[in-house]
């Protein structure tokens, strides 16, 4: 019998990938908030018009991962996206769910961001998964990642309990040939082709009640726990049977195996020679026994993985060999890895590897290029006013574009921390507190920090960037803006959300009108309690699609007295030319500097 | 072994669509690539860097000192991460310098630094990108004169490259896009 099979591939991302495993698996239902490097799946689920499914941005990750708790309750294959710190906020409901457990098939995606490209810290989700006891699968590639997720939904119905994906960003970010179709041709004969496709038909959800089950208290959570319990060793069996743990030999001649997972499995696999006994481990919880047949034929263990030495505590349990690792210093216990360490951690173990690269140094002293606030940034404007009329204040700050800012930002911690921490800060400091804190921010988790401070008499004055979206992830769309993913929605009123939480002073400003947020922050300087301003203009990303007239600015040489001043403000619009400044094609035509120029040297000219 | 691109630039100037390009490229020949992209927080202005391996299979970073090619939008950018080329590695640089705003630092001479951290001087082309797109009709396509260059060096075909321009730019930008990249691929190296 002739047997012909296809494969149809496509240029994918790592996060377009996993949307593709989600559709392909029939999924219905999905929820998640924005966050580098995970807001790509939830985007690409939203347009893609392949099959019906229900998706929300919700307004945080808590919020998030519960409205897709209620769809998988009702029997929904669902998915809940956020990232690693996201699972913070979320980390309620999470430690608890597997208690409980799910009716559809539920998969929680949390990306982890070693070597922090765009977050606050290198958390590893892993331990998270350890501690709520839900199973925890750990892609290697973009291919990888997509084939788990459609196991995950598998696995999740099969035990009724929620399955964690966890890539990290170099499995969301990187792009690879990705199979999206494959089918056999069976005797080249149409009618015994097998496809693989995306499902058409819709589930319809329904809550069946069970309050043994869906009601916590502690008479059901005792008796739930005990059932989670003997589920695990189930699942690790299931585990076993899938092919992401993989052993790739089991030499006994040598004296030293190489364990790893995840993307560094990729790199050690690229290194060493085919003489290196070498398990790469993809799924958790680990099957310990297994692990230790393993590992009892060699005198050490080298365990090569990113963020936390989960991966080696674990080879500890199963091994009385040495391991070598993190806690060895063999590994590195921060950042992410690469050939080039992996590399280095290979030859100082004896290793050689099978490729070899040009030693090379970077050339030093080179002027650093950060990112910073686009040109015409509505951000800019507001707070380089605020550390000018704030001259000595404390400017507590939260998580967006703006912490790019080189005005007004002291702190940034975690979301809605700043008008939190700011408010702890206005009890012990006498000096001025202004927290800013975008509209996305807001939303997430500024609003009960609204009400604590105003219930306790914080002495703060909080500026809302209301910027109109979700900027630094991408763009997405607030609950403020009167959009939803899935189009229009109702629009709700800063203003009126801050009133309702007690404030008495709210005020609206433009920040590209100068004049009058000067004057508006100059009378919130002088009141007390809890102020707020909220400033209001679209980021130049969401204007620039609105066709508003572009207007054009030109710097007049002669009435140019080069003070500096604009140059200050730090717009890269502005650059310097010879010994002069310039305003160059970045320009958006906001027009700020022209009111900021004292020589009325910028000025209109379009 | 993998063909590994690494095209580098600064955040906005579209280095993302470059290594589209090429990775649609490589799905049009039926072959194997994995590339990693630079998102978040550096594509506001920073220093990026886009890996693409043709044929690859395994990770999708480029290590230091494995290059086969730099395809780079600054020139700066390009003195930042040519460590990463190999020893017989080709660079292929715009000269048109973006300066990093407010830095203590001076622009260096980028030129020098570039040529005399390649063995051959045939190993280093350095163009005004800016300058051949504006006769393709649009600067903003100084990405893909840049790949035009590289056209002639790259284990892809032509034919593939110019079907993927004309799949991932947006179609009014099509005409001035192929031509940017036929002027990239026909220009003169001294
Ligand atoms: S994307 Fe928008 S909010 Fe972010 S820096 Fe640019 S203009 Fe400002
Ligand atoms: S008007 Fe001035 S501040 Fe605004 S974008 Fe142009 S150069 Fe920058």
């Amino acid at each position: 019998m002739k047997k012909e099979e296809i494969i149809i591939k496509k240029f994918l991302m790592g996060n377009e990938a996993i949307a593709q495993g989600c559709l392909e698996a029939g999924i219905d239902f999905a929820t998640g908030y924005p966050g580098t490097p995970s807001s790509e799946i939830i985007t690409s689920l939203s347009i893609s018009n392949e099959r019906n499914v229900y998706v929300e941005w919700s307004v945080n990750e808590k919020v998030a991962l519960e409205n897709a708790i209620g769809a998988a309750w009702c029997g929904l294959r669902s998915i809940c996206v956020m990232k690693h710190v996201g699972l913070n906020v979320a980390a309620d409901p999470f430690m608890s769910l597997a208690y409980t457990g799910v009716k559809g098939g539920f998969v929680i995606i949390v990306t982890d961001d070693p070597f922090p490209h765009s977050s606050q810290n290198e958390q590893d989700s892993r331990r998270y998964a350890h501690a709520a006891k839900i199973p925890c699968l750990d892609p290697a590639t973009p291919q990888e990642a997509k084939d788990m997720v459609k196991y995950a939904f598998e696995l999740s119905e099969k035990y009724e309990i929620p399955v964690m994906l966890r890539p990290t960003t170099r499995i969301c970010h990187a792009r690879s040939d990705i199979e999206v179709e494959k089918f056999q041709i069976e005797d080249l004969k149409p009618t015994n082709q097998r496809f693989v496709k995306i499902p058409k038909e819709k589930r319809v959800g329904r809550f069946f009640k069970d309050r043994d089950r869906w009601v916590l208290v502690p008479s059901n959570a005792k008796i739930l726990h005990r059932e989670l319990q003997i589920k695990q060793k189930k699942i690790i069996e299931d585990l076993n049977g899938t092919p992401f743990n993989k052993r790739v030999k089991n030499i006994k001649e040598t004296k030293i195996a190489v364990v790893s997972g995840g993307v560094a499995s990729c790199y050690v696999k690229e290194l060493i020679p085919n003489d290196i006994p070498f398990f790469k481990i993809g799924t958790y919880p680990v099957d310990i026994d297994r692990l230790g047949e393993f590992t009892k034929n060699y005198e050490k263990i080298l365990v090569i993985e990113e963020l936390d030495p989960i991966l080696e505590e674990i080879v500890k349990m199963s091994t009385c060999s040495t391991v070598l690792g993190k806690y060895t210093g063999d590994v590195p216990f921060y950042g992410e890895l690469n050939q080039n360490i992996v590399y280095d951690i290979l030859i100082k173990n004896g290793i050689t590897p099978v490729v070899k690269y040009d030693l090379k140094k970077p050339v030093e002293g080179l002027p650093a290029r950060p990112p910073i606030l686009c040109a015409g940034c509505p951000h800019r404007s507001i707070l380089y006013l605020i550390e000018k009329i704030f001259k000595n204040g404390i400017y507590t700050s939260d998580i967006g574009c703006y912490t790019l800012s080189p005005f007004s930002v002291d702190t940034c911690l975690c979301m809605g921390a700043s008008i939190t921490i700011g408010s702890g800060i206005s009890h012990c400091d006498k000096r001025d507190v202004v927290a800013t804190i975008g509209d996305s921010t807001f939303m997430h988790t500024g609003i009960p920090g609204l009400i604590n401070a105003v219930y306790n008499n914080a002495n703060i004055l909080i500026v809302i960037l209301d910027n109109r979206t979700t900027a630094m992830t991408g763009h997405q769309p607030t609950a403020g803006t009167g959009q939803n993913i899935q189009g229009e929605s109702k629009e709700l009123s800063l203003e009126k959300i801050c009133q309702a939480c007690g404030a008495d002073f709210v005020e609206t400003v433009d920040p590209f009108d100068i004049n009058l947020s000067k004057k508006i922050l100059e009378r919130a300087k002088k009141e007390k309690g809890v102020r707020v301003i909220i400033a209001r203009h679209p980021c130049y990303m969401i204007e620039r699609k609105q066709n508003v007239e572009k207007a054009y600015y030109e710097i007049d040489v002669k009435r140019c007295t080069k003070c500096g001043d604009c140059l200050d403000y730090g717009c890269p619009a502005i650059e310097l030319y010879d010994i002069k400044p310039i305003i160059n094609d970045l320009c958006t035509g906001c027009g700020v500097c022209s009111d900021l120029c004292r020589n009325g040297a910028i000025r209109r000219i379009k | 072994m993998s063909f590994d691109l690494l095209i580098v630039g600064v955040g906005g100037q579209g280095t993302i669509l470059a290594s589209r390009i090429i990775g649609e490229a490589c799905i049009i020949e039926k072959r194997h690539v994995i590339s990693a992209e630079t998102h978040g927080m550096a594509q506001r202005g920073g220093s990026v860097e886009n890996h693409v391996r043709i044929d690859g299979t395994m990770g999708p970073l480029i290590p230091i000192g494995g290059a086969d090619m730099i395809l780079s939008l600054e020139p700066l950018e390009t003195v930042r991460y040519i460590h990463y080329l190999k020893n017989d590695g080709l660079v292929i640089s715009n000269n048109v310098r973006i300066v990093p705003q407010k830095s203590r630092v001076l622009y260096p001479p980028v030129e020098k630094i570039i040529r005399s951290k390649v063995s051959k001087p045939e190993q280093a082309v350095i163009c005004n990108a800016n300058a051949i797109a504006r006769k393709a009709g649009n600067e903003l396509s100084s990405n893909i004169v840049l790949i035009g260059i590289a056209s002639r060096y790259l284990p892809l075909k032509e034919e593939s490259l110019i079907e993927c321009i004309k799949r991932v730019v947006p179609s009014k930008a099509t005409d001035v896009n192929l031509k940017a990249f036929d002027l990239g691929r026909r220009w003169k190296i001294s």
